[in-house]
């Protein structure tokens, strides 16, 4: 396997570096990826088999610019359709495919583009995801903020007037659990009009929890669809369990969250498998539970603290905007969120494409929006998830996007 | 012309195109009321639930009556929430009910808008509940105490017009609260056809909002819906499909 993501840090003792080593050269030391771990509950579900069917009998050099351009004929699309959408075929018809999800997108969200930002509250983790800033082995400043420094931190944020908010955590259950989470939902209910959460995946009764915590959407990304590339990039920990945070999204529904999103991190693996699986996820999931409102990211690999050399592969800007326009024309009524992982010039781009939600006034680190915003040193700060492309404030962004002719829309929530 | 006017929840007006809701812009909002001569805006309460500098509150011009709408509501009891909020909002009695539960072609729900009506009503809400045209609903909200119905022309958004034709006709024909044609009208042809059958009014929103010049699109409206009224009013008979209308009767044999 590639060696781009292992880095040794001098602060691991003798033995954690023996670990570390031994868990990225031994397979045999590595736990079963497909076996749920004690305490994971097991739904009954068909979706899974669904999408790993048509992910795995998808062959993207099969498909012709004939397919798809009948493809970008048509009123509705079949799964066939998003399949040639996807292929290298479709790439010299790039521009044909963003004039098609233009009008979609204008049909189905008018001129308005959401605005959000994320808040992480924690950054333990107890996974050892090779990519990841917040990887156990990966020597940062670790913190965990207390409820009076998370109220601080909302304070600052909602004074800027966002009123959507994402609260993460890195994925540590003993550093953050769900109650520690709960809490933290329960304050932003009180400074923001809309919240989600981007957490390890959690059982139903959990999600329930959170969602009479205030919560109503859950972010989960899948990383990639590709077992056999998950198990050699999630070497330890809980989120080594493939199929648990495959079905994340439709516990939550079933705990009765309003809406998910789904995604893969692109770069990780071949990234055209990796789209058709995420737009299929949601797919299946909107048949399944027809109520629910669903989403798309699409999240490309960033360099990391101690490790620059991390990029997003093969998955150019060109790529990038490929996918958004398939995901448009194949769920014309689907949210896509763009996040600070992308470039300036990108992200004005594409709201205007296909993106519905994009971020402002981003920080992946632990308390520091008040550094970040008003320049006021502090020490007390945990380090950043990943390296962002885009750093404009909301009030910022709220004029650029307003004087490319859009709406910037801080809510269009309640909850009930 | 002058006496000919729409009535709902006791309130008089002259103009019989409404502004949906969905797509929101400060402009669009402006044309409508400037240009189509909209007196009814519908506005999503989810929307309004804002502290942002432009909220579209702010933005309804005076006169103008609200009418809000229960957009992301799943079941009656939800929307009952929902409608109660917008009238602690200030926005009045008028509630329009938007109950889905398919988040793909946003069809609404018709038993669950019915329940949604009657505990409305009952609240003395004056209820307008977007539906999908079924004559058995249309009679079970006229019952549940409805001030009009609102039957979809179409998938909401699509601009494919009256889908639903014949049976918003047999509602018009049917029903005596106002018919008011929602959803789906994507031309001022399809709005003036609606009219003529007899609808009292027809809301549009993303005809509008997607047009490239936006006031004259709004004047197009307000032209095609008065238009159609007056057809309407003037008695536009029923037009024969098969077969012309012989000049000699059929029944003139017929001597008592």
């Amino acid at each position: 396997m590639e060696n781009q993501f292992f880095v040794d840090s001098d602060a691991l003792s003798e033995s954690a570096l023996k670990r570390k080593h031994q868990l990225e050269n031994d397979p045999s030391s590595r736990t079963d990826h497909m076996a749920y771990m004690p305490g994971q509950e097991q739904i009954s579900s068909d979706i899974r088999e669904k999408v790993m069917a048509q992910v795995e009998s998808y062959d993207p050099s099969r498909y012709t610019a004939n397919d798809v351009t009948r493809a970008l004929r048509k009123e509705s699309l079949s799964v066939e359709d998003l399949k040639a959408l996807l292929s290298p075929a479709a790439e010299p018809l790039l521009e044909q495919m963003a004039e098609r999800a233009r009008i979609e997108t204008r049909r189905h969200f008018g001129n308005t583009v959401y605005l959000f930002t994320p808040l992480y509250i924690a950054n333990y983790c107890e996974n050892y995801c090779v990519y990841c800033g917040f990887n156990c082995y990966n020597h940062i400043r670790r913190m965990r903020l207390t409820m009076e420094q998370i109220e601080h931190e909302m304070q600052v944020i909602a004074e800027s007037g966002m009123e959507e908010i994402l609260i993460l955590t890195g994925e540590s259950r003993s550093q953050s659990d769900v109650q520690y989470i709960g809490e933290a939902c329960k304050l932003a209910r009180k400074y923001f009009r809309m919240v989600g959460i981007e957490i390890y995946p959690v059982n139903v009764e959990d999600y329930r929890y959170l969602h009479e915590c205030g919560v109503d959407y859950v972010t989960v990304f899948q990383e990639t669809y590709d077992t056999v590339k998950y198990e050699q990039l999630h070497l330890a920990g809980h989120k080594r369990v493939w199929p648990y945070r495959f079905e994340a999204q439709e516990r939550a529904l079933m705990g009765g969250m309003r809406g998910i999103a789904c995604s893969a991190l692109l770069g990780l693996s071949e990234f055209r498998h990796d789209a058709l699986a995420s737009a299929l996820h949601v797919y299946y999931l909107q048949r399944k539970y027809p109520h629910a409102e669903v989403s798309l990211s699409c999240p490309r690999l960033r360099p990391i603290i101690n490790n620059g050399r991390i990029n997003p592969q093969d998955v150019g800007e060109r790529q990038l905007c490929q996918i958004l326009c398939a995901y448009r024309i194949f769920l014309p009524f689907a949210g896509i969120t763009v996040s600070s992982r992308e470039s300036e010039s990108f992200r004005n781009g594409i709201v205007k494409i296909a993106a519905t939600k994009i971020s402002a006034g981003v920080s992946t680190g632990i308390g520091d929006h008040e550094s970040k915003y008003t320049g006021k040193e502090s020490d007390t700060e945990g380090d950043e998830q990943f390296e962002i492309n885009d750093s404009r404030s909301l009030p910022q962004m709220y004029k650029d996007m307003s004087d490319e002719g859009l709406q910037p829309v801080l809510n269009d929530y309640l909850y009930v | 012309m002058e006496q000919d006017k729409l009535i709902l929840g006791g309130k008089e007006f002259t103009s019989r195109f409404i502004l949906g809701s969905g797509k929101y812009s400060l402009s669009l909002i402006e044309a409508a009321v400037k240009y189509a001569g909209a007196q009814i805006i519908t506005l999503a309460v989810r929307r309004a639930n804002t502290k942002e500098k432009e909220n579209i509150l702010d933005y309804i011009p005076e006169g103008v009556t609200l009418l809000p709408n229960t957009s992301g509501a799943r079941t009656a009891e939800e929307a009952v929430r929902i409608a109660r909020l917008a009238r602690e909002l200030g926005c009045g009695n008028f509630v329009k009910i938007e109950i889905m539960r398919d988040s793909k072609y946003l069809l609404p729900d018709n038993a669950e808008t019915v329940r949604a009506t009657e505990m409305l009503a009952k609240e003395g809400f004056v209820v307008l509940p977007y539906m999908y045209p079924d004559l058995y609903t249309a009679r079970d909200l006229v019952n549940a105490g409805a001030a009009a119905v609102m039957p979809l022309a179409a998938p909401i958004g699509s601009n494919k017009g009256l889908a639903t034709r014949e049976f918003i006709q047999i509602l018009i024909d049917e029903i005596d609260l106002p018919v008011i044609v929602d959803a789906g009208i994507g031309r001022p042809s399809q709005a003036c056809e609606a009219m003529e059958m007899g609808a009292a009014a027809v809301m549009s929103n993303t005809a509008l909002a997607t047009a490239g010049d936006l006031p004259m699109m709004a004047d197009a409206f307000r032209k095609a819906v008065e238009a159609g009224r007056q057809a309407y009013l003037s008695g536009l008979g029923r037009v024969l499909v098969r077969g012309a209308s012989p000049s000699d009767t059929l029944t003139g044999f017929l001597h008592d």
